[in-house]
């Protein structure tokens, strides 16, 4: 039974493990996966602390229903405090790897302390060994999980690892698995590579039993008849998140030349359609993958199709990397996109940030604020395709000073360029922005602004408020659970309306993320996907436990509550450009130059920003500062914390 | 030609390697969720970003068959497929050892050998396969497909053959 799954408590540093059992109490209050590692996050550090400290807890998970029949429960959760940014560290990854860690007998993994030696983890059907990683330091990331599988024997283990960047300690490593699902953002691999811990290896043949087999089993097929049927994850299984480079850079809404530009031109070389041909051409017709369960199989595989990496065999690129190696850094060919992609794969770099500070290094480059000195002889201009390649080389292994410092992230390396080099820096509590630009769309401004794990798109954005939905179309999908009758605008431009959508996105996203459930399986790209009122039935007929969808509400609500907690405590500020709810000032002051006629001239308004904080805060139950008032904390639940309960 | 016989066709080059198949077959024969009592399964080459479908293929002379030393295994033509009458079977599992596929699988939770019964004529993993990569159709069906995309090539070879004669002339 998913129930049944365990916590264990491993300390590198003596070797400890202690497995527990995960209370059905505190099921009912944090579900699993996202919302549980906030609270396993919240109770096991102290303020303040070293996020590449060996107490640091790095906390690995699957959610409620992985592995079980809820459609695509395959993402991994992992959080740490986030040593990019010192807020909260939060990583979510698709893949094979949670559900083979459910098999394997576990849900939650709370890592602790430092080993002597680099080790990985191998658990296997309720056991868990700390094994010598030696061999294994310095390896991509492909070598290392191919390297565990012949060690061990077992072709079927499925392992989260890091590469060379994690090692190093590069402040925005992920944790990847497979050939190029990635756990990104906010550095979880550096946490991982900060213990000395390379991998954890899974593999498990426990059974999960399903409380209502048969109902599951036809529910199950109804959802995929929900999510395939959506023409955006029609479009997504055949040409892959590109798709909406294409639709985004259109209107104006792609980050170019750092933040100098809304919109690339003259990048014909790098549409999704183009990129879908080079799938075609050198991996065949049939050229779309899936994660776990999926039916919308939006990964693509290809083989680069020239230059000296010709034939090497990679997945993606996403949309994000079109933004990191195309649209920021203004570099137009798709050679360039690929090798970038595999480069970040194989060293296990996060693509977003990666890219959005080498395009403000060029910035800072062409503004004389870095000079050859620095950048030891690197023409570093914006366009420089081999200057962009050879930057992703030397911040992954931190070679020579510019290359060291970026590995800093954005915070640090501002501090050690010095000048006015924070200004061009577009990040939110240290976390780059991804290549968005949202000049033009103030609910998406607001949502990077507030989201938990600093500037981000998947924490609460309210994508289809860019589709112009008619406004019974948006209220129906807004006002359950919990009632809303405030305005809402079809119009993305609109201020208005859009702190309720921000706040309701901000909890759907955290229960799927408590649940383990890709998000391009609920209101996330698609408008009429899964939410509130599908998940109680998918969690009663696969795990038994009965909640109405106000209750799966009130828990994400809670949850995003504690992350806002441990943010408070590590110092959150409403208006600290460091670690404030806060936008790069350019946000307000330099305006959009390209784009649709609705979206050219466009500055996000201080006043009217100002005012959407304030409601945003007043929907959290949150004071003007963005402090929990006593009494949110209270409705919520969370009066005692840290409760130590688990 | 009679036209109950229907087989599990396979086409490799479509699978997306969710391995839904595998979990909706574990639940729906046990009733848990777990990869390992599947009797379809994809094998990968994850370095290649090849995704193979691997389940049994009801053989005529099935060798699980002609091995068993019970005569536990028979085939049920109704449904064109290999099964195991368990209340005879000793668990020696010289089935799973003499299959070529791989496909009589042998499930240390319950100490049974298992494999594919094609769900009694209503195979889950075809009806979850949203890409069709599994199949269930009439023999000749599938021979008719093939026939079909091979004769498409030679035709192109032909157009080609035409074309460049022409060229020439």
């Amino acid at each position: 039974m998913a129930l049944n799954r365990k916590i264990a408590y491993i300390d590198l540093s003596t070797g400890k493990i202690e497995i527990k059992p995960i209370p059905i109490e505190i099921r009912k209050k944090f579900l699993g996966g996202r919302g549980l590692d906030a609270y396993l996050l919240y109770n096991h550090t102290k303020k303040g602390i070293d996020p590449l400290g060996p107490e640091n807890v790095l906390l690995v998970s699957g959610g409620l229903l992985t592995a079980t029949l809820a459609s695509a429960t395959a993402r991994t959760h992992v959080m740490a405090k986030s040593p990019l940014g010192g807020m909260i560290g939060s990583a979510n990854m698709g893949g094979f790897f949670a559900p083979e860690l459910a098999w394997a007998g576990f849900h939650h993994l709370v890592i602790k302390g430092k080993a002597e030696k680099p080790v990985y983890l191998w658990i296997h059907n309720g056991k868990i060994e700390v094994r010598d990683a030696r061999n294994l330091w310095g390896r991509t990331v492909t070598e290392t999980q191919w390297a565990i599988r012949e060690e061990l024997g077992d072709e079927e283990i499925k392992s989260m690892v890091i590469g060379p960047a994690g090692e190093n300690l590069v402040r925005f490593a992920n944790v990847m698995t497979g050939i190029k699902n990635s756990g990104g953002r906010t550095g979880m691999g550096a946490v991982m590579g900060s213990k000395n811990l390379k991998a954890i290896a899974a593999r498990g043949t426990m059974d999960i039993k399903i409380a209502h087999p048969k109902e599951a089993l036809e529910y199950n097929k109804r959802f995929i008849d929900q999510i395939t049927s959506a023409k955006v994850n029609q479009t997504q299984g055949t040409l892959g998140t590109p798709f909406i480079w294409g639709a985004t850079n259109s209107w104006g809404g792609i980050r170019c030349r750092n933040f100098q530009y809304n919109q690339q031109l003259y990048c014909d070389e790098i549409e999704p359609e183009a990129i879908d041909e080079v799938c075609t051409q050198t991996v065949g017709p049939y050229h779309m993958a899936s994660c776990f369960g999926c039916q919308v199989h939006c990964r693509a595989k290809y083989r680069i199709p020239s230059g000296p990496y010709k034939g090497v065999y990679d997945e993606g690129p996403e949309y994000t990397s079109q933004g990191a190696f195309c649209g920021e850094p203004d570099c137009r060919s798709i050679e360039t996109l690929l090798v970038g992609n595999h480069l970040v794969n194989q060293f296990g770099l996060d693509n977003l940030e990666t890219g959005s500070l080498i395009a403000w290094a060029m910035e800072l480059y062409e503004l004389g604020i870095l000079t050859d000195k620095e950048t030891d002889g690197l023409d570093l201009r914006f366009g420089n395709d081999e200057a962009l390649l050879e930057m992703v080389k030397r911040i992954a292994f931190r070679k020579g000073w510019l290359g060291d410092t970026l590995a800093e992230g954005g915070l640090i390396a501002s501090e050690r360029i010095g000048k006015n080099s924070f200004d061009y820096l577009i990040q939110v509590k240290g976390v780059s922005n991804l290549h968005s630009d949202e000049r033009a769309t103030p609910a998406l401004a607001l949502n990077v602004a507030t989201a938990s794990r600093g500037s981000d798109h998947l924490r609460s954005r309210p994508a289809i408020d860019l589709y112009h939905l008619p406004e019974p179309v948006l209220r129906k999908i807004y006002s359950t659970p919990v009632p809303y009758d405030g305005p809402l605008s079809s119009e993305h431009t609109e201020y208005v309306g859009k702190p309720w959508q921000v706040f309701w996105q901000e909890n759907c996203y955290m229960a799927v993320d408590c649940l383990g459930i890709c998000k391009y399986h609920t209101v996330f790209l698609g408008a009429t996907l899964p939410n509130f009122e599908d998940w109680p039935k998918v969690i009663y007929y696969n795990t038994g436990l009965e909640f109405t969808p106000r209750e799966l509400w009130d828990i994400a609500e809670r949850c995003n509550m504690l992350e806002r907690l441990f943010n408070l405590r590590e110092g959150l500020k409403r208006e600290d450009p460091y670690r404030g709810d806060m936008l790069n000032h350019r946000y307000f002051d330099e305006p959009t130059r390209r784009g649709a006629p609705d979206v050219v001239g466009r500055v996000i308004d201080r006043e009217k920003f100002k005012k959407m904080i304030d409601e945003f805060y007043g929907y959290k139950g949150l004071d003007e500062n963005g402090v929990p008032k006593p009494e949110t904390l209270k409705r919520l639940g969370l009066e005692n914390e840290p409760s130590h309960l688990l | 030609m009679e036209v109950t016989g229907k087989v599990l066709a396979v086409y490799p080059e479509k699978c997306t390697g969710c391995r839904l198949c595998e979990l909706v077959c574990s639940v729906f024969h046990d009733g848990v969720s777990n990869a390992m009592r599947s009797r379809i399964k994809i094998v990968k080459w994850e370095s290649e970003g090849v995704y193979i479908p691997m389940v049994c293929q009801q053989c005529q002379d099935a060798p699980c068959m002609i091995v068993c030393p019970v005569k536990a295994i028979s085939r049920d033509d109704a449904l064109n497929r290999v099964m195991v009458n368990h209340d005879i079977c000793i668990g020696c599992r010289s089935c799973v050892a003499v299959c070529p596929f791989g496909a009589m699988g042998f499930n240390v939770i319950d100490r049974k050998n298992f494999k594919c019964d094609l769900c009694d004529g209503d195979p889950q993993c075809v009806r979850f396969c949203e890409v069709k990569a599994v199949d269930y159709v009439d023999a000749e069906r599938v021979s008719l497909e093939k026939k079909r995309a091979a004769a498409g090539k030679i035709t192109a070879a032909q157009r080609q053959a035409i074309a460049l004669e022409l060229e020439t002339r």
